[in-house]
């Protein structure tokens, strides 16, 4: 009984402000005659002519297909460079420093930069994404490698766990949380370089399509696209999530454990 | 919730007293890695791997950078994208800790706020940026929206992990001691939460900058960004190369700021001397 | 039974030297000031012999482990396992280290913390299913293969990683310090473990420990080591029965006089130490 009790709270919490602030929203403008503010009930009905239609393919799928790979790339490369440097002492000293810059140039700026490398194709945007994401990885994953227990180093040591073996049960396995945030970091810098690299220079893909609409002053198909692209950051969020829980449900269970104990 | 954005700080600490040791020798190797970048980037366009029109030799780029520093537009642009980072972030932090605090210390509050945070944090603020363009067009106001938007999510999530944090123990002994609400918020919850909050500071100044600069290189308003976008179109290409490297200065420039921040403000807290004497 | 076990024990003690410490040295270099942790240390273990090391804490006990584990290279001197000098770490050696927490993986079950090894040895499936129910069987904790190590208390963390290193099937089992981070009721249990698992494998066994009580109760001989720069001062024949038992063996009146025999050398040797630091 109390455990229902539970869960209809916990539902009740969770959807009663967005509830209420959708509402709000319907309400408040419904007679809106505001250029800028067209009524969401508007919104909404224009949603389906807009994007249910060709444009899922035309230009929802380019854009999801960019950053998947250019995000899968920086992944590929963030690990592979990031277990090197952090395993190694002298070459992260080495690198260091050129990191530490190549990081803070906002990823931004290298749209511009790319656009004169490889023009405005899919080439430049899967560019800028995977040169946008590739340093909270890579980052991260030196951060993670270095601080592997030298116990469990010892440990493989005794009991001839070396090569593949060691590299994939000890030194990626032990850095994964580490990594796992890189990913997320970079996932959400990707999403925001798909978006402006489109923007910027492109001829489909949802920054383009947004920013033509807004161009053109359809404002109520511009809503539908901010809405549309709020969805899939957070759908996106969502499946990182439902990924960082798969692969690091030892972590979760392992700091609870710790915490437990020292309190 | 998860409390995943802070994950790498535990394991960092330990090491933190070997790195200190040997960091004579790898400032050296530091060195040598820059020279060896700056090398790099000379010899591959004078060789020809890469076209001079598209990576001028990095020589070619400092002259630029010189005539930057004499070019007044430059350091006007450079003082916008200041200013729009340095405001935006000012008012997001200040949301960020205020809304945080009202929330974290209110369970109620917390409880029913939780799904929307949750829903709102992950969306891109780029997707704002049509919105901006039409209601501010090219002002400052775009920039600001765009910056508050973006850090303020940095802010408020780390807030809300650091009033969580409090010892419940702490809290009784307040309790006992007889501290009122408001004395309990400035005697125990504010000190506990203070490095969340100076992490969230971190990470959202360099979130800041970021989408400052995207703000000015998209919509354009007034600023680096903008200038990078007019280079670039008008093929000053040794000019684009020296603001990139500008802004990338600022970057390191604000990473190393908000780590002086945090150290210094958080020099008497547990969590950094346990650090320093690793 | 008695007179069984007995003549076992002597031959054990008389039998071929199977590990051979000579002369190791260590001296750690750093900051352009060298510290000596080791001096001198000469002892051998025979096959089958359960032998522990105690000294007062501070006494280059880990150092001397790793040395003999081949995690560390000693300045001077060698240690011979079995006819050959250790380089590195020997393939027929199982560790147990003190951190249990630390030492066995945290995102893999008990069973596949147990398997890694034995996977990497490339035994075959169902050789490594069968040394896997062994090991867990014998250490008790048959029925908790699939969780993982964080869920388990400080005293069955340990038995894993115990289960860990029987399951290796090592010639020699070194023990650092096992027990030093359990209570005290799950120490006695661990202690008799310790020893029944010797007893039904044979295996070799250097057991290092700070603590005089749990040195005498285990071993068949202990070694009292100086405080660093490390000697050995003494090499202790424990004479007690080979049938040990929490009670009765603690309360026997040789147990005492051998007890208080070992603390007075390391009592000894804490105030010898008195001028440590080294140029």
């Amino acid at each position: 009984m109390s455990v229902l009790r539970r869960i209809t709270r916990s539902t009740v919490a969770a959807l009663a402000v967005p509830a209420v602030l959708l509402a709000l929203w319907w309400v408040l403008t419904a007679d809106s005659e505001s250029y800028y503010l067209p009524p969401l009930s508007q919104i909404l009905s224009t949603f389906d002519d807009v994007w249910l239609s060709d444009r899922l393919a035309a230009d929802v799928l380019p854009s999801l297909l960019r950053l998947l790979g250019g995000f899968l790339v920086a992944v590929l490369l963030g690990v592979g460079l990031g277990v090197l440097i952090g395993s190694l002492r002298r070459l992260r000293a080495f690198c260091e420093p050129v990191l530490e810059f190549l990081r803070a140039i906002p990823p931004p700026v290298l749209v511009p930069v790319l656009m004169l490398f490889a023009g405005i194709g899919d080439t430049m945007k899967v560019l800028v994404i995977v040169s946008g994401c590739l340093w909270p990885i890579l980052l991260n994953t030196v951060e993670g490698v270095r601080a592997v227990d030298e116990v469990l180093v010892e440990t493989c040591r005794c009991y001839g766990v070396r090569g593949r073996a060691r590299l994939w049960h000890l030194v990626i396995r032990s850095a994964s949380p580490q990594i796992v945030t890189g990913m997320r970091q970079g996932l959400s810098v990707g999403i925001i370089l798909m978006v402006i690299s489109e923007m910027f220079a492109a001829s489909n893909g949802l920054g383009f399509t947004i920013i033509q609409f807004q161009r053109t002053f359809a404002v109520t198909e511009m809503w539908t696209g901010i809405l549309l692209l709020g969805v899939l950051g957070f759908l996106l969020a969502l499946l990182m999530r439902l990924f960082e829980r798969r692969v690091l449900n030892w972590y979760f269970g392992l700091r609870q454990a710790q915490r437990g104990g020292s309190r | 919730m998860t409390s995943t954005t802070t994950l790498a700080a535990p394991a960092r600490k330990s090491r933190a007293g070997a790195a200190g040791r040997l960091r004579g020798g790898n400032a050296l190797l530091g060195v040598a890695g820059f020279a060896t970048f700056l090398a790099l980037l000379e010899l591959v366009p004078r060789v020809g791997l890469v076209s001079p029109e598209y990576l001028p030799p990095v020589s070619r780029i400092g002259v630029a950078l010189a005539d930057l520093a004499g070019d007044p537009a430059f350091w006007t642009a450079l003082g916008d994208t200041v200013r729009g980072w340095a405001l935006g972030l000012a008012i997001a932090v200040a949301l960020g800790v205020v809304v945080g605090f009202v929330i974290g210390t209110v369970p109620v509050l917390r409880e029913f706020s939780a799904s929307t945070i949750e829903f709102l944090r992950p969306i891109p603020s780029v997707a704002l940026i049509p919105l901006a363009v039409l209601v501010f067009g090219t002002d400052l106001r775009s920039v600001l929206l765009l910056v508050v938007y973006a850090a303020f999510w940095q802010v408020l999530v780390q807030v809300l992990y650091g009033v969580q944090d409090v010892d419940p123990v702490a809290q009784d002994t307040a309790r006992t001691f007889g501290l009122n609400r408001w004395g309990r918020m400035r005697y125990v919850t504010w000190p506990t939460a203070l490095p969340y909050v100076l992490t969230g500071v971190r990470l959202a100044a360099a979130v800041a900058l970021i989408l400052a600069v995207t703000a000015e290189l998209v919509i354009g308003a007034p600023g680096l960004g903008n200038e990078i976008g007019t280079a670039q179109s008008g093929g000053a290409v040794a000019r684009m190369y020296a603001l990139v490297i500008v802004t990338g200065l600022l970057g390191v420039a604000v990473n190393v700021l908000a780590r002086r921040l945090e150290r210094w403000l958080l020099s008497w807290h547990p969590s950094l001397r346990r650090e320093v004497a690793a | 039974m008695t007179v069984m076990t007995q003549t076992q024990t002597q031959s054990r003690t008389g039998t071929e030297v199977l590990l051979d410490v000579r002369g190791v040295r260590k001296v750690y270099e750093g900051h352009g000031r060298s510290v000596e942790a080791v001096r001198d240390l000469t002892f051998a273990v025979g096959k089958g012999e359960l032998v522990c090391v105690v000294g007062p804490s501070g006494a280059g006990k880990t150092t001397l482990l790793k040395c003999i584990a081949g995690l560390l290279a000693p300045t001077s001197g060698e240690v011979v396992l079995e006819g050959a000098a250790v380089h590195g770490p020997p393939p027929g050696m199982a560790v147990v280290f003190q951190e249990y927490g630390r030492s066995l993986f945290p995102w893999m079950t008990v069973r596949r913390n147990v398997e890694l090894p034995l996977k990497e040895k490339k035994l075959p499936k169902a050789r490594r299913e069968e040394l896997i129910h062994r090991a867990l069987d014998a250490v008790g904790l048959a029925d908790v293969q699939s969780a993982y190590p964080w869920q388990l208390s400080g005293g069955m963390q340990q038995r894993v990683a115990i289960a860990r290193a029987i399951a290796y099937e090592p010639h020699i089992l070194l023990m650092d310090e096992p027990f030093a981070a359990v209570d005290a009721q799950t120490r006695a249990d661990l202690e008799d473990l310790v020893r029944s698992l010797w007893h039904r494998l044979g295996v070799t066994t250097l057991f290092v420990t700070h603590d005089i009580d749990e040195a005498v109760y285990l071993g068949q001989r202990v070694l009292v080591l100086s405080s660093s720069p490390t000697v050995v001062l003494d090499d202790v024949t424990i004479d007690l029965p080979d049938e040990r038992d929490q009670l009765t063996t603690r309360s026997s009146s040789r147990f005492a006089e051998l007890r208080g025999h070992v603390f007075e050398q390391v009592q000894r040797a804490k105030k010898q130490s008195a001028p440590v630091a080294t140029a």
